[in-house]
């Protein structure tokens, strides 16, 4: 089945709660309400005829003026794909873990929070992944300001001509 | 009469803080660490091509048992931190040598904001081995210097007076 066929699908039994979908090529996806996300998951990985059993990748993206957790659907029994995606305010943005629906979105929602920093609610276990446990702040988030140490290690390193500059003027 | 040639063949003279150096530098075992692409050189190094372990140099996998830190590939300052607990836990004298140019500098991601801009923020650091990654020429060479350095250093001769030393 073709994703946008799939989403067709999806408009007739969820209605106003998939927002809009997009046909932009390679890749067209659906944005949904965050509230139905779990349900529309649900629905997408239990029923025969889709079969979405494999989350391949899930990510979280920063746009400035919201943040988007976009999730990449496969299904193995029938060979076909789906795009979801859903829109998060800047402040504060949190939704409901696909967790119950497939596992591996453990890790994968965990290393959004750890970088992009959206709270999953109902996660099992969610802590940073990559960073240390008291790295300040979400690193690809645009607005991210860099330390300038950590741990008393600079995080900036001079630049050698500016101190054979230095050097020179003594 | 003067000892020297007095001696049969077979017994040898030296001076005891060369013979403490020489046994020393023939016994580098280094800690078992490897933290990105110039831990696969490192493994190469000992490896039967390169072979550094006709100089005595062999890994050992605990800190507790190391003199020397070989600190493969980019450190990041989540490792940092971890490196220097090793370097801590490591007996004296050690050493290190900085491989390549992600522990020297930063290298390709020294404007990470996860990255150690060189491992000499946290530690002291004896040979530098530029490279990226180092060929296992280039550590054999970084641990021969290691070698020389090792051979300088006096633990039982006296250091010259103040008086000898202005004269």
């Amino acid at each position: 089945m073709e994703p946008l066929q799939i989403y067709e699908r999806l408009k007739e039994r969820f209605g106003e709660r998939v927002l809009e979908t997009v046909e932009k090529k390679p890749d067209p996806f659906a944005v949904v309400d965050p509230g139905a996300l779990v349900e529309i998951c649900r629905y997408l990985c239990d029923g025969p005829e889709l079969a979405m059993d494999c989350l391949s990748n899930e990510t979280g993206v920063d746009y400035k003026d919201h943040i988007e957790v976009v999730y990449h659907l496969f299904s193995y029994r029938h060979r076909h794909g789906a795009v979801l995606k859903v829109k998060l305010p800047r402040e504060n943005p949190q939704v409901a873990t696909v967790e119950g629906v497939w596992k591996s979105a453990n890790w994968m929602e965990r290393e959004i929070f750890d970088l992009v920093g959206v709270n999953f609610e109902g996660h099992s276990d969610l802590r940073r992944i990559l960073m240390p446990e008291d790295w300040p702040g979400h690193p690809l988030r645009k607005d991210f300001v860099e330390p300038q140490e950590y741990h008393g290690i600079a995080t900036v390193r001079e630049s050698p001509i500016v101190r054979l500059d230095r050097q020179k003027k003594k | 009469m003067p000892l020297l040639n007095s001696l049969p063949d077979y017994v040898l003279t030296t001076k005891t803080d060369e013979l403490i150096n020489w046994m020393r530098k023939s016994s580098i075992w280094y800690m078992l660490f490897g933290l990105a692409c110039c831990a696969i050189e490192l493994m190469h190094t000992g490896g039967p091509r390169a072979d550094i372990e006709r100089f005595g140099v062999t890994p050992r996998a605990s800190a507790r048992q190391s003199d020397l830190m070989i600190i493969a590939g980019t450190l990041t300052l989540k490792m940092a931190l971890r490196t220097r607990l090793l370097y801590d836990q490591m007996p004296d004298p050690k050493y290190v040598i900085s491989m390549g140019s992600c522990s020297n500098c930063g290298g390709l991601f020294q404007l990470a904001y996860s990255v150690c801009d060189g491992v000499d923020k946290v530690l002291p650091v004896d040979v530098y081995v530029p490279g990226c990654p180092p060929r296992p020429e280039a550590l054999t060479e970084g641990l021969l210097k290691l070698q020389e350095k090792i051979m300088t250093e006096r633990w039982l001769a006296k250091a010259p007076r103040a008086k000898e030393q202005a004269a």
